[in-house]
């Protein structure tokens, strides 16, 4: 009885998500065994301890002797804050954008939506370019390339949703009653949309840590010495045939990571929002 | 229908216009354009010429006229990296690679992933489907430079089916298609599934096995038919994972193409050929959501009128 | 219009063809349903019986099982959620629940074809109308190539009275009003030449001066070709004007049968009488069945006895706990029948 009601929830994905990204994310510096920037020259190389390794190093070492176990672990803080605060940048901009359009309607209406339009038709990948040639890589750029590309999807929603909200009687009644705009759009109509910016919010962190992980390895992201996963698996991308451990396991994490965290998503949206359409 | 192309053109233009913005921004937020678009060693004569060509010495507003009336005419500069090409020139002659490489993998995407997901709508809840399921969540989440790096590792390396990298013919460009390809499919697939089952729950349908008609005919014909519009407007949008892809792969690959270009050229600070690459890329990719759009009007023949 | 005005119409009918040949002979069609809730007896025991030329109302409100009971004999039911589980469709002596697949390709649309209730959402939006009815011509009429296909097609346009068949087979259904797409798949419907019709609230969403043309239109077809009508309706009014026989289901069964005339004169059955009632009484299409106390029943866990039991004002215990049995109602139509205990004791009270 209890067992199948706990089943409903997504046990796994979040089993999966706090072992993978969060504990380490919060812990690292607890629990990972080493420092993930101090190079151990005398253990250069060494494999993981079922492939003829050793425990001290339970996922081996990389070219300069650095446990990559430790730097997995440390690379999940990046993951975590750059999707979290990316996110929360471009949802708070996007949401706020969403919720003065939808409800002022009129010119601000049109102006904001032809800002979503040019900005969701152009992809990521040239902005992250145009930051990185003109910045070089940084934390900062990754964030800002980030916020830009989920703020129209954000606004795009919300705006819809809006729109039908403010015809409603609550919102009319507090029209009435005389209250502000601001506070009707942030009393009546902004908790209205919390579930919506919530779910989208979840349903894009998979595609945050891919995003980050892929520019940081170009080399465009995150800039190194930082052991963002992205990062980890350029460093052994050359030594594939002699120590795939160094790009294999850095890729197992964003793999479960963004995998757990698009079940959730999905789960998360069938239950709170099915209205909402699958981008 | 030819309203609707025409507000999409339009449209397409503001958005180009917005990169160019973002891209001349850029190079201003960073200090002196100068500095960006010569190499250190340049003589006065070529900053003087510079600042006159690009017009640096005028207002900011007559600055960006000036660098949109050479962008214009393809003139975004001289590379600096690779001497005595223009930015354009070295990206033109890295284009067909890209194309060949982004043609393969779109083309291995839509043969793999639409019939899997008329498959998987056909025989819901099936094992069949619960697979699909999972191949288009496994592509979803999978890093596409990731998957690369294993397929070299096993499939060139380990096994040696294929080279490992470089330009060449089609046997070097299986794998990095089908390292880009994963991520179209799995979405693809997706949206094919979800657009069969409501069109296999429609009257129209059930008005065609009433008439007599087999159920493959039913499924590819009747249903596929409709539900293709689905994916086909979501193709526009995976064009933008297509450019990422190229640039991701291309590098994994050292495949010769405009997106390996482009890290080349932030690593070399390149910025003519950066921004050329940019500029491109935006032409190409509203280019095809044009041509989406287009094919879209074709197929549905509702949106003709609109 | 509706009004079920006993005159005219129902003479005609009458005199359209009497005694035809015995088409279709349905017997204890079963269909059951599983849903969230549990099984559903959607078809519980439906018989009756088609003669060629003639006009059959199925009447009932929606969920009372009438779509279910002409899906189940083409079998098109829902899979998998639905399954046939008894019975006998016996289609000119062959029972058509022994069919394959294959075998009952070649029923639909070449014998008995149909005409859906909503012609927004029955035509295919991305082909047009010509093609449509082309592809029923080539899979059922394989002689002749693709020109004289085309020229079946503008026929069975102009035999359903649309103006300019010839131009009309190249337009998509967006660019029709509703009541021509209605003609179109009537069109569609008889292009093979079927010998029945089903049609499921073919006028439903048609408004009321296009319904009228409508049902004139199936009449004159019928009078041509000498075809068989099953008509789903929820409208006394227009079974009143189309029908000879008719049907009344009540969730999954039928409780009460007989000529039109009959049972108007005499509804025997309750739910009849309310039905007639609330028609009679409100003279509009959209009072229908409102005026009848309660809701429909949920499908699930029907009540053992009587279905209509729990909305019936006469029902008593034995109504709860048993279902009656399909008893004559005593009037002029010798097979005027229902299902109702009352019949019982207005037997025994003669």
């Amino acid at each position: 009885m209890k067992l199948s009601r706990l089943r409903r929830y997504p046990l796994l994905p979040i089993a999966v998500l706090l072992a993978i990204l969060f504990i380490p994310a919060l812990f690292a510096e607890w629990l990972a065994p080493h420092d993930p920037y101090q190079s151990h020259l005398r253990n250069r190389l060494q494999p993981p301890v079922f492939w003829g390794g050793t425990w001290d190093f339970v996922l081996g070492t990389d070219r300069l002797g650095r446990c990559v176990l430790s730097r997995i672990m440390h690379g999940a803080q990046y993951a975590l804050a750059i999707s979290a605060v990316g996110i929360f940048v471009g949802a708070a901009i996007g949401t706020l954008l969403g919720l003065v359009a939808g409800y002022a309607r009129g010119w601000t209406d049109i102006v904001v939506m032809r800002l979503v339009d040019i900005s969701l038709a152009l992809p990521s990948i040239l902005l992250a370019l145009a930051f990185a040639a003109a910045w070089g890589p940084s934390f900062e750029a990754v964030i800002i390339v980030v916020a830009f590309v989920l703020w129209a999807y954000f606004a795009r929603q919300i705006r819809a949703e809006v729109l039908s909200i403010r015809e409603r009687d609550f919102v009319a009644r507090a029209r009435v009653a005389g209250g502000s705009h601001a506070r009707i759009v942030l009393l009546h109509i902004l908790p209205n949309v919390v579930n919506t910016v919530v779910v989208m919010a979840t349903l894009q962190v998979g595609v945050v840590i891919l995003l980050e992980a892929a520019l940081s390895f170009l080399g465009i992201g995150v800039p190194r010495p930082t052991p963002a996963w992205g990062l980890l698996v350029a460093d052994g991308r050359w030594l594939v045939v002699s120590a795939w451990w160094i790009s294999f396991f850095p890729g197992v994490a964003i793999l479960l990571a963004v995998l757990s965290v698009n079940l959730l998503g999905d789960w998360l949206r069938d239950r709170l929002d099915p209205e909402l359409i699958e981008v | 229908m030819r309203r609707f192309l025409a507000i999409r053109f339009l449209q397409a233009l503001v958005a180009l216009l917005a990169i160019t913005l973002i891209v001349f921004g850029l190079t201003h937020l960073t200090g002196s354009p100068v500095d960006a678009l010569l190499p250190d060693d340049a003589s006065q004569a070529q900053i003087e010429s510079l600042i006159r060509h690009w017009g640096l010495d005028r207002p900011l507003h007559e600055q960006y006229l000036a660098f949109l009336g050479n962008a214009l005419q393809g003139d975004l500069g001289v590379s600096l990296k690779w001497r005595g090409y223009t930015a354009m020139e070295v990206v033109l002659q890295r284009l067909p690679a890209t194309l060949k490489l982004g043609g393969l993998s779109v083309l291995l995407s839509i043969v793999v992933a639409i019939p899997l997901g008329v498959v998987a709508a056909r025989h819901r809840g099936t094992m069949v489907d619960k697979s699909a399921n999972v191949v288009a969540l496994l592509g979803q989440s999978l890093p596409q430079f990731w998957l690369g790096i294993m397929l070299i590792w096993i499939f060139a390396v380990g096994l040696g089916w294929f080279p490992t990298s470089g330009q060449g013919g089609l046997p070097h460009m299986i794998l990095p298609a089908i390292a880009m390809a994963s991520f179209q499919v799995a979405a693809l697939a997706r949206l094919t599934r979800s657009a069969m089952l409501d069109s296999l729950r429609s009257e129209y349908v059930k008005l065609a096995r009433l008439k007599g008609v087999p159920e493959y005919r039913i499924v590819w014909k009747h249903a596929l038919r409709n539900a293709a519009i689905v994916p086909l407007t979501y193709f526009g949008l995976l064009a933008g994972s297509l450019l990422t892809g190229s640039v991701v792969i291309e590098s994994v690959f050292s495949w010769p193409g405009t997106g390996l270009l482009s890290i080349e050229a932030i690593r070399g600070r390149d910025y003519p050929v950066v921004q050329a690459v940019v500029i491109l890329f935006a032409v190409v990719f509203l280019l095809i959501n044009y041509v989406v759009d287009a094919l879209y009007a074709l197929v549905d023949p509702r949106i003709r009128r609109a | 219009m509706t009004r079920p005005s006993r005159s005219t119409p129902l003479e005609e009918t009458r005199g359209a063809s009497a005694s035809g040949e015995l088409l279709l002979e349905v017997r204890d069609l079963r269909t059951h349903l599983d849903t969230k809730n549990g099984l559903v007896r959607a078809v519980d025991g439906v018989s009756f019986r088609l003669h060629s030329g003639e006009t059959l109302g199925i009447i009932g409100e929606s969920g009372s099982g009438k779509s279910m009971t002409v899906l189940s004999m083409l079998q098109v039911v829902p899979k998998p959620a639905a399954r046939i589980v008894g019975g006998e469709v016996l289609y000119r002596g062959q029972n058509l629940l022994e069919k394959n697949e294959r075998e009952m390709r070649r029923i639909r649309g070449r014998e008995i074809a149909m005409i859906l209730q909503d012609p927004q959402t029955s035509l295919n939006p991305v082909f047009t109308i010509g093609n449509q009815i082309v592809e029923a011509l080539r899979l059922h009429r394989r002689d002749g190539g693709g020109k004289a296909l085309v020229h079946r097609a503008v026929e069975a346009l102009r035999q359903v009275r649309i103006a300019a068949p010839e131009e009309r087979i190249r337009s998509y259904p967006h660019e029709m009003s509703g009541g021509m797409k209605q003609r179109a798949v009537g069109a569609l419907a008889i292009s093979c030449g079927p010998r029945i019709i089903v049609a499921d609230e073919p006028t439903t969403s048609l408004d009321v001066t296009i319904q009228a043309q409508y049902l004139r239109l199936l009449r004159d077809l019928q009078r041509e070709t000498g075809l068989a009508i099953l008509f789903i309706t929820h409208d006394f009014g227009i079974v009143a004007k189309l029908c000879r026989h008719l049907l009344v289901m009540y969730a999954g069964r039928v409780v009460e049968a007989g000529p039109v005339r009959a049972v108007f004169n005499n509804p025997a059955h309750p739910y009849t009488r309310a039905l007639l009632g609330s028609v009679v009484r409100a003279d509009t299409k959209a009072e229908r069945l409102e005026a009848i106390a309660g809701q429909p029943p949920a499908l699930w866990g029907l009540p053992s006895g009587c279905r209509f039991a729990p909305r019936c004002p006469h029902a008593d215990d034995r109504c709860r706990k048993e279902y009656p049995p399909q008893l004559r109602v005593r009037d002029e139509a010798s097979d005027h029948v229902a299902s109702c205990w009352r019949l019982e004791e207005s037997h025994g009270n003669r």
